[in-house]
């Protein structure tokens, strides 16, 4: 059983000014997939690096098992990490990188031939195990250093933006590859990325990262569903969740958010807030040409732009002064410079407080 | 670093490459034209090198002088001598300077910048003045007089590039990778040991070139320090004024060999390490 507790952990690097890391509480159950999420410079990678023993926190602990590893050295945690750069060795050959590991643990020759041997089966390595990094692509490379992390069978598997470094297509492919392989070890993996397709398709859960605190942790649709900031709802999707900035009040049993000279109804919690966002996904705004009949609930916006991407329109429009992404039918017949109207799914409409930024109750 | 110029040589355009094999070309005979006339001299009868004019090809080759030069006295004992003084020097400055080099590349300590300035200070001082100082501490130490004291010395003179050199070395190495040995299951050590000394060697050996040759070719330590155990280059030096031309040549062409034969066996670490360069 290998659960991470994550308790209190500060960091800030000697001579830096912000800290790296600010009190952050994390736990990732056994054989999770946790991913590490937030734009470059949130702490998601010195996280992981105090997970792995190359960094050292100011405070707080950190538990893997049963054990308090705080002050380990990496070897003594029982962790494999997979780097950003690879990290692969270059004077030696792709099984000798492999079994690395396990000569250090001084492993009996044949045991490591079947594990290396097998643990390369898995990231298809075979053909190479006798070639030197150097004569490997950067597609190769990659899966080294996957296989040369999971020969050990750690008790927690560490990936730091291991995809970054390879071009679209392969990343695309190997991703895929990864989640497959990730679920067949069983291995509780925590996984950083900024990129967040990459969070959303391989995560058990997400913990979005901003300015060294996690912001929110939740399940892939969840986060993406519910964002509990702005930030997350910007930072997650493509295109980013619509904002809508309003004035809120109470209106007989419910709120009524006015958004320039139109309004939508809200639940009576919105009222709570004077100054409210309406955050909305592009796909969830339903777009027509025509005005609706009244009472709809409907948005009315200027078409500004349209974009066709193949499997759908891309429109951008504003509402009210306000720009806001919406996504149609590639049939959906409009011209910039025409109003649509645009009506949101009800059950889609989340409710932020425009001061901070944070989620309102009953959205 | 062999890549990189390769590479950029490949882009250049054809009238620069033409320009660079001529520099290539007019360097290489800078140096080789002299060690070639050299060489000729020491594998020419005496007669006909003190003929004029000399001979620029070699018409008639013979060992006389060579062998003449190899069997007067003290020369023998003062190759082996250089060797020694050489290798210990090599192994010294190595041990010293490479853990320094190491140091500051990797980690930021206290006093870095200062401390790589105070490094080449030791250059700055000129040997003639602690000449005298350093041979009476050496007659204290009863060293005066023996390899150590000359070896000593040329660590010293080598210690500077040693340390700046392996500093370089290993801030090529990425860090990325001794982190990946120490997830991987090693110590501190091991990690150097088994990742980052491996992939130092090239440069490191280009370092011990550079010291071996510097205490091959040192002379003024090796004067004043020594009286019976002279290094070749003192032996040689001493000998310069009362001895005939051959013996100059072959004592010259048997300073060169070494050095080159060195750099030789050493080369492949700096052009071809494990097949391809490291990245």
């Amino acid at each position: 059983m290998s659960e991470i507790r994550i308790e209190g952990i500060s960091k800030t690097y000697p001579g830096g000014k912000a800290s790296a890391v600010t009190d952050v509480t994390l736990t990732v159950a056994d054989t999770e997939f946790m991913v590490l999420l937030g734009p470059s410079g949130c702490g998601k990678t010195t996280l992981l690096r105090m997970l792995a023993g190359l960094e050292y926190p100011d405070s707080g602990r950190i538990v893997i098992g049963d054990r308090d590893v705080t002050e380990l050295p990496p070897r003594k945690r029982g962790i494999a990490m997979v780097f950003q750069s690879y990290a692969v060795f270059p004077h030696l050959t792709v099984f000798e990188n492999i079994a690395f590991g396990l000569r250090m643990q001084k492993r009996p020759a044949e045991e490591v031939r079947r594990r290396v041997e097998s643990s390369a089966g898995l990231l298809q390595l075979e053909p190479y195990l006798l070639r030197y990094p150097a004569q490997l692509s950067g597609g190769q490379r990659q899966r080294v250093a996957v296989a040369r992390a999971i020969v050990m069978e750690p008790a927690v598997l560490l990936m730091d933006e291991p995809l970054s470094n390879l071009d679209a297509l392969l990343r695309l492919q190997f991703r895929a590859e990864l989640k497959k392989l990730v679920g067949e070890v069983h291995t509780t993996t925590v996984y950083v990325t900024h990129d967040q397709v990459e969070a959303l398709s391989l995560g058990d859960r997400i913990a979005v990262m901003r300015e060294g605190r996690i912001i929110q942790v939740a399940e892939p649709m969840l986060v993406y569903d519910r964002p509990a900031t702005e930030f997350v709802g910007s930072f997650i999707g493509n295109p980013p969740m619509n904002f809508l900035r309003g004035h809120a009040h109470a209106d007989n049993g419910l709120a009524n958010v006015a958004i320039g000279t139109q309004s939508i109804k809200a639940p009576a919690s919105v009222a709570e807030a004077a100054e409210v966002l309406v955050g909305i996904r592009a796909e969830n705004l339903q777009a027509s040409t025509s005005a609706p009949p009244n009472g709809s609930g409907s948005l009315r916006a200027e078409t500004l732009v349209v974009e066709p991407l193949g499997s759908h329109l891309l429109v951008t429009a504003a509402v009210e002064g306000q720009v806001v992404k919406v996504v149609t039918r590639t049939d959906f017949a409009v011209q910039p410079g025409t109003s649509i109207w645009l009506r949101p799914e009800p059950d889609k409409l989340r409710w932020l407080r425009a001061a901070d930024g944070t989620a309102l109750g009953g959205s | 670093m062999a890549t990189a110029s390769t590479a950029i040589s490949h882009r250049r355009s054809p009238p620069k490459r033409w320009n660079l094999y001529v520099a290539a070309v007019a360097i290489s005979l800078f140096i080789l034209i002299p060690i070639y006339l050299i060489a000729v001299a020491a594998f020419t009868p005496r007669a006909v090198l003190n003929g004029f004019p000399k001979p620029l090809l070699p018409v008639a080759v013979s060992t006389d002088t060579m062998q003449a030069f190899l069997s007067s006295r003290g020369v023998g004992q003062s190759v082996v001598n250089s060797l020694l003084v050489g290798i210990i020097t090599l192994v010294l400055s190595t041990v010293l300077g490479a853990p320094a080099g190491y140091a500051l590349a990797r980690f930021a300590f206290r006093g870095r910048d200062s401390f790589q300035l105070l490094i080449l200070m030791t250059r700055a001082f000129p040997i003639a003045i602690l000449a005298v100082p350093l041979t009476v501490t050496f007659i204290n130490w009863n060293l005066y007089d023996t390899l150590w004291a000359v070896a000593l010395v040329h660590t010293a003179l080598a210690l500077p590039t040693t340390v700046l050199i392996t500093a370089s070395v290993f801030v090529a190495v990425p860090v990325d990778l001794e982190e990946a040995a120490l997830t991987l299951g090693c110590t501190p050590i091991g990690a150097f040991t088994r990742v980052a000394m491996p992939l130092a060697l090239p440069g490191l050996a280009a370092a011990s070139i550079f010291t071996f040759v510097l205490s091959w070719n040192e002379v003024f330590a090796s004067v004043i320090l020594t009286v019976q155990n002279r290094t070749l280059p003192a032996q040689v030096l001493t000998q310069l004024d009362n001895s005939p031309l051959a013996y100059k040549f072959a004592g010259g062409f048997a300073l060169i060999v070494p050095a080159l034969i060195f750099i030789f066996f050493i080369r492949r670490y700096l052009f071809n390490m494990w097949g391809r360069i490291v990245r």
